[in-house]
């Protein structure tokens, strides 16, 4: 079970023992960590599931993904390099201690 | 205003196997509901075999609809394949309908492309432009309303907001605006409900709606682009070979998808803090509740009451085997009554948690791209009665939508309490 902390914009951490082969977004929504709502159900398809990658973990996750993950971050507010739409981010052992930041204003 | 009692007794008695949910007369007596419970219940993925769009199957629980939803490589949207409605003559050039292609009615790849063209408009940015402006009409169309006296809330409110706001987003001449209306209830209308009397006369009025927009697009695409979503998709590199069939198409996807659905919002919205006033009450003393007030509206109404796919291969889904070609209709509007996903699913709660879980606005790569506008076009307007009236009391039946796809209200009698 790796553990995921989730970073509000505010400050605020919440650390969530996700199931593996859950998505990073699964494990926020199941958990009720606010500002990832998971809108189109993880198809890369809404954008409301945006994280900020922390720098370290970058290597791991690997950058957002050519095609719909890419296209989808060119029309969410506020994507920068090491942005992913967490839905895209499938969780491993690999992934155990991942940091994720949330934007400001992710409803 | 509740189910009839007929319909009630009917639906507990009638063989599983009769039961057909796409009748339109369901709808116009909102007595569908004790259908779907039973459905739900004993046989929640459904085959009719006879229904005035052929054979179907409905599916019926919330994560059903959730996995039917996102599982667009076997439940087809493609035009080619079908449609993404029960009725082919809605979107598709056969038993009188015309030829409507969007995206909303294709797969990936072409889908997203044609999506991604159009996203901007929504965009979060786009948004916080458009909020003074949304304000100050509402505040303008609800400061012309009289104060005790009836009035139809549908044209008086609805449909003027929803209009207005639409005129503003594809930039149309707002004093035309009332032909957008009239053009969004002729897409979804067919012969002998009361809008259009032939199908010639549908296609003909259609065909003026394309000749309008296509003004609009030369016009925009000699000028320089500007954020209203005619020059964006004029402007638009993978938008620029659209035939006229699926310009007319994309057109009335917009069209209809931001205006019907919004609307029967904003009605249904009345007709929920009538029937519940004490949470009406609840959302005046406390106003931080209007957004969970908004999602709470939309699931309770689910302005769209089905959606179809096309299954692309033979499939097993919860035990029942799905043929290549047959339609899959999910009904959300019974999604949203599931009673093992949603407690006291029948009831209209501002405070419910969780509610914008809910399937209104479908989920997958189809998921509504404007949803972000309903809710603040929602929420304006519901921070702004709050603010001026006391109650907004229904005063007569109302009178709904013979239609199986969209659910609304043709007239709503209300009076304003100061
Ligand atoms: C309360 C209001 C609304 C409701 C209930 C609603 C509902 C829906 C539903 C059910 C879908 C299909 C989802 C699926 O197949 O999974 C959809 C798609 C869509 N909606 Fe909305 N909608 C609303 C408002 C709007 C507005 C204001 C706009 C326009 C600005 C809009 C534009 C669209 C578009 C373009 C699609 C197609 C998306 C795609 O195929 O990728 N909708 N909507
Ligand atoms: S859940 Fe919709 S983009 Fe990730």
């Amino acid at each position: 079970m790796p553990k995921i902390t989730y970073i509000s914009s505010d400050g605020a951490e919440h650390v969530v023992d996700a199931e593996n082969g859950l998505s990073a977004m699964e494990a926020a929504v199941r958990n009720n960590v606010p500002g990832i709502d998971g809108d189109c159900g993880g198809m890369a398809a809404c954008g409301t599931c945006h994280v900020y990658v922390d720098r370290a973990w970058l290597g791991k996750t690997g950058a957002a993904r050519e095609g719909v993950e890419r296209d989808m971050l060119s029309v969410t507010d506020g994507a920068a390099d090491n942005s992913r739409l967490a839905c895209q981010i499938a969780l491993t052992e690999e992934l155990d201690g991942l940091v994720l930041r949330l934007p400001s204003g992710q409803h | 205003m509740a189910t009839p009692a007929a319909d009630s007794e009917r639906a507990r008695t009638i063989p599983l196997d009769e039961i057909d949910v796409s009748a339109p007369d369901l709808y116009v007596r909102d007595a569908a509901h004790p259908y779907f419970a039973r459905l739900r219940r004993e046989d929640p993925v459904h085959y009719c075999a006879r229904s005035a769009y052929g054979p179907y199957w409905s599916v019926t629980r919330f994560n059903d609809i959730v996995a039917i939803d996102t599982n667009h490589k076997v439940f087809s949207s493609d035009a080619s394949v079908g449609s993404f409605v029960l009725d082919d003559a809605t979107l598709n050039p056969v038993n009188g309908g015309i030829f409507l292609p969007n995206f909303l009615g294709m797969d990936p790849p072409r889908h997203d492309i044609h999506r991604m063209a159009v996203s901007p408009i929504v965009a979060p940015q786009n948004l916080a432009r458009l909020e003074s402006t949304i304000r100050k009409r509402t505040q303008h169309v609800l400061d012309g309303l009289p104060v005790g006296e009836a009035f139809n809330w549908v044209d008086r409110v609805s449909i003027e907001l929803t209009t207005l706001m639409l005129a503003t987003l594809l930039d149309f001449p707002l004093e035309e605006r009332r032909r957008l209306t009239r053009w969004s209830d002729v897409v979804t209308a067919s012969p002998g409900t009361g809008v259009i009397d032939t199908w010639e006369q549908r296609e003909k009025e259609l065909r003026e709606c394309e000749a309008c927009f296509r003004d609009l697009w030369n016009q925009r695409s000699r000028q320089p682009p500007r954020p209203d979503l005619i020059s964006m998709l004029a402007h638009s590199p993978a938008m620029q070979n659209l035939s006229a069939e699926e310009f007319l198409g994309t057109v009335v996807l917009l069209v209809v998808g931001g205006n019907d659905t919004t609307r029967n919002s904003m009605s249904g919205g009345v007709l929920a803090q009538h029937l519940y006033p004490g949470e009406y009450a609840k959302a005046r003393a406390d106003r931080s509740l209007v957004p969970n007030m908004v999602s709470e509206i939309v699931r309770w109404q689910t302005p769209i009451l089905h959606m179809r796919r096309t299954a692309l291969e033979d499939v097993e889904f919860r035990g029942k085997r799905i043929r290549k070609g047959d339609k899959v209709a999910m009904w959300y509007i019974s999604g949203n009554r599931d009673e093992e996903v949603i407690e006291r699913p029948e009831e209209f709660i501002v405070d419910r948690p969780r509610a914008r879980h809910h399937l209104s606005f479908g989920f997958g790569i189809h998921r509504c791209l404007g949803n972000r506008l309903a809710e603040l076009q929602l929420r304006i307007l519901w921070e702004e009665v709050l603010e001026r009236f006391s109650r907004v009391e229904v005063v007569g039946e109302p009178v709904r939508v013979p239609s199986n796809l969209i659910r609304g209200f043709v007239d709503l009698p209300v009076r304003l309490h100061a």
